[in-house]
């Protein structure tokens, strides 16, 4: 188990050497056996299996017989509460879970309270995010208090750290603000994620329109309310010449309209999480308030159209949206519970239940989870290559676990998959050169 | 009772839950405690010191005062509360209100709420039994079982019987149950209305959708017209109650279609003149108020049922 408390912040930066894993790195086209060097957190050599190595003094040697090395997991999308909620999440747990995760990096939404919106509440992101057990990039918001209104200070913003903007669990409904922001954003080179919703089809919905809502009596919100946003949003990109990333895509719909938009060259990148992939509506069950988020669960042919967008590449990135709540917003009545569920501590195996299925390869799980996310975002990382960065996760394809809610890191535990049987999970995580979470 | 099944239920949110048994054996039960109803001394020791709370987020009289009166005539004790349905409002939650009255040891539950799935959330968290005295646009059980008693009162038995409801059946917890109850039990039942009201999955309840009353309504045995709620003018699922009246009320050129001995049916409260024409409500063929009567008497046999009386 991981270090409680972030024991990991005083570990040294001492040498580490990685032996008998399997490296999969497909930035470098690499998928083998191999033992890997690691010194002042950067990646120094390869060593092939049996190669002969003089380690440097007080090198700690890991077998990882049986294991996979991969780039460093980064998820673009969680929402860690901190400022305003933190009796939901903070910086700092949200952290430790996204490290037993085998998350290396987060991105964080800007919906707290305040907004960020503003390179005030961005540094003091910054500021609580250093030292704790995963890098942290956070995302500034669109608008200015995520109002739809006005264009918060991008440029202010990225000079304190934000490496995106997104107004994100709200759309930007007006369509000229959002084209103004994929124009302006150009100045600063910031990425604009959107959360594509077309609110007047979407108001007052609490799962997905079909027969199970009208069977549980629930307002639905139909596929439609996605995917006539996500027309727009890919318009708008494709007027301006601007890149623009699709958040959590969740129907059949979006998929094909972003193939569509890719195959005619607009510059669009996509994510979807691990619960489109997994659940369905059904899922939703007696009014089961941890299978409520937006978008919704939806049908099974929108699931199986996730997963072909993930394995052709139409859908770029796995991310979590993880949306951590409490019992205070869980434990009520269905229409009245939040939406959100966490997603840290799942993701990884359950992406690897699509890899075991045959559904993707191991490397493009890692392009879905690394590479991916690190090109979107501009950010270091995906690349194993020598002098990099040492973000590493190292995972047991073939540990099973039982998902309990006593085991779960982060602060809230409203995640539909508690109890659930799970196979491949990360059993070392490393960030530059520091371990931050270690179960083997 | 003399079905010789027996009851397996502590709570009852959904008519789904129940199988052709269980619908026997409530419907046998309520016919042998209508009875009671009649009598001059309209009270029967069988749940006498049993305490029954009726838990009330939505204002009703009807279905309230129907199942205090149920309990009334079992000995069992009754309180009501009426309390407002916003969690946020009254600063307390469901779960905590119903952990409250549960602390004073209750018997029965009876709740009715303006949120979907407000009574499955209570029987997650409770030891006490719980009915589902109508969610939202989920279910209204006692009402769907009080409608097939007083159609099996004059048609003697639902198989192969023609159901048709006329309204907003997508967002009518009676409807749905309706239409679970009476299909479970072999009959048809085809529902109509705008198709703002009626979408297509509602045939995943089993029901048959027609665009056209008329279709819905050609030889029914039973025709019921559902209360048009004024709010839904806002979302807007119909231009106006006069549209509606003129195009899907049950009056007397649609009635024609129906068999000559057709049931007229309603849950009430009636809009008159809005989903129904007046002098059918008051007509012949009217079984409105013995809908209320039997209302009573289903109650009793889903407290005593539920509660295990001896
Ligand atoms: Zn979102």
């Amino acid at each position: 188990m991981s270090p409680a408390g972030g024991n990991y912040i005083n570990q040294s930066h001492g040498p580490l050497f990685l032996q008998n894993g399997r490296v999969i790195d497909p930035l470098n086209n690499m998928d083998r056996q191999a033992d890997v060097l690691i010194v002042d957190g950067r990646i120094a050599q390869f060593v092939e299996p049996g190669g002969k190595i003089e380690t440097p003094a007080g090198c700690e040697r890991i077998d990882l017989a049986g294991k996979w090395l991969l780039p460093g997991l980064i998820d673009m999308h969680v929402h860690l509460r901190e400022p305003g909620q933190e009796y939901k999440e903070t910086i700092e747990s949200g952290a430790r879970a996204a490290a037993a995760g085998g998350f290396t990096a987060v991105a964080c939404m800007p919906n707290t309270f305040p907004v960020n919106d503003s390179q005030g509440v961005t540094a003091l992101i910054m500021a609580k995010a250093a030292g704790v057990a995963c890098r942290v990039y956070p995302v500034g918001s669109i608008s200015s208090g995520a109002r739809g209104e006005e264009l918060a200070d991008f440029g202010e913003m990225k000079r304190a750290g934000v490496v995106a903007i997104s107004d994100d669990g709200l759309p930007v409904s007006n369509g000229q603000l959002f084209r103004r922001a994929l124009e302006y954003s150009a100045n600063h080179g910031l990425l604009v994620i959107s959360h594509s919703e077309e609110v007047s089809l979407s108001r007052g919905g609490a799962m997905n329109e079909g027969e199970t809502s009208i069977r549980l009596g629930l307002p639905g919100i139909p596929n439609v309310a996605e995917s006539i946003s996500v027309y727009r949003d890919l318009a708008l990109a494709k007027y301006t010449g601007q890149p623009v990333h699709i958040a959590h895509v969740s129907t059949v719909e979006a998929v094909e309209l972003i193939r569509r938009a890719k195959a005619m060259g607009c510059k669009v990148s996509a994510e979807t999480a691990p619960h489109y992939f997994t659940l369905t509506e059904s899922d939703v069950g007696d009014y089961n308030t941890n299978a409520k988020m937006n978008p919704p669960l939806r049908s099974e042919a929108d699931r199986q159209a996730i997963i072909a967008g993930l394995a052709d590449g139409t859908i770029d990135v796995i991310a979590t949206d993880h949306a951590p709540h409490s019992r205070l917003e869980k434990e009520l009545e269905f229409d009245q519970a939040a939406n959100g569920i966490i997603g840290l501590e799942t993701s990884l195996p359950l992406t690897m239940e699509l890899v075991r299925q045959g559904l993707l390869s191991a490397a493009g799980m890692v392009e879905l989870m690394s590479v991916n996310p690190a090109r979107i975002l501009g950010v270091e990382g995906g690349d194993l290559g020598i002098g990099r960065r040492a973000d590493l996760t190292v995972v047991d394809p073939q540990k099973v676990f039982i998902y309990r809610e006593e085991t779960i890191v982060s602060k809230s535990k409203n995640s539909p998959f508690i109890d659930r049987e799970l196979t491949g999970k990360a059993v070392l995580t490393i960030m530059g050169g520091v371990i931050t979470h270690r179960e083997l | 009772m003399e079905t010789g099944h027996f009851f397996n239920h502590k709570h009852l949110t959904s008519l789904a839950d129940l199988s052709v048994e269980d619908f026997e054996l409530v419907l046998l039960t309520a016919r042998s405690f209508k009875e009671i109803s009649s009598r001059s001394i309209k009270k029967v020791p069988t749940l006498r010191g049993r305490t029954v709370i009726n838990l009330f987020f939505e204002p009703s009289t009807r279905t309230r005062l129907s199942f205090e009166i149920a309990a009334k005539r079992m000995s069992a004790d009754t309180f009501n509360i009426s309390a407002s349905s916003s969690s946020a409002a009254k600063g307390e939650t469901l779960v905590d209100t119903a952990l409250n009255l549960q602390a004073m040891n209750p018997d029965m539950v009876i709740i009715r709420h303006s949120s979907s799935g407000a009574a499955n959330l209570l029987k997650r968290h409770l030891q006490t039994s719980v009915i589902n005295a109508g969610d939202g646009t989920h279910e209204h059980p006692s009402q769907g079982l009080l409608d097939m008693m007083t159609v099996i009162e004059h048609k003697g038995d639902l198989t192969g019987l023609k159901i048709a409801i006329i309204g907003d059946i997508a967002h009518s917890r009676v409807a749905h149950s309706d239409i679970i109850g009476f299909t479970r039990m072999g009959a048809t039942v085809s529902v109509s209305g705008p198709a703002t009201m009626v979408p297509l999955e509602v045939e995943s309840l089993g029901a048959k959708v027609c665009l056209d009353p008329r279709d819905a309504v050609a030889d029914a045995d039973v025709v019921m017209a559902l209360r048009i709620q004024r709010e839904r003018l806002l979302d807007p699922l119909i231009p106006s109650l006069r549209e509606y009246a003129a195009f899907f009320g049950v009056n007397e050129s649609l009635l024609r279609l129906a068999r000559p001995d057709a049931l007229i049916m309603h849950p009430g409260p009636i809009n008159r003149g809005v989903e129904i024409d007046p002098a059918i409500v008051d007509g012949p063929r009217s079984v409105i108020l013995d809908q209320v009567t039997n209302g009573v008497a289903v109650r009793m046999a889903l407290l005593y049922l539920l509660m295990g009386g001896e």
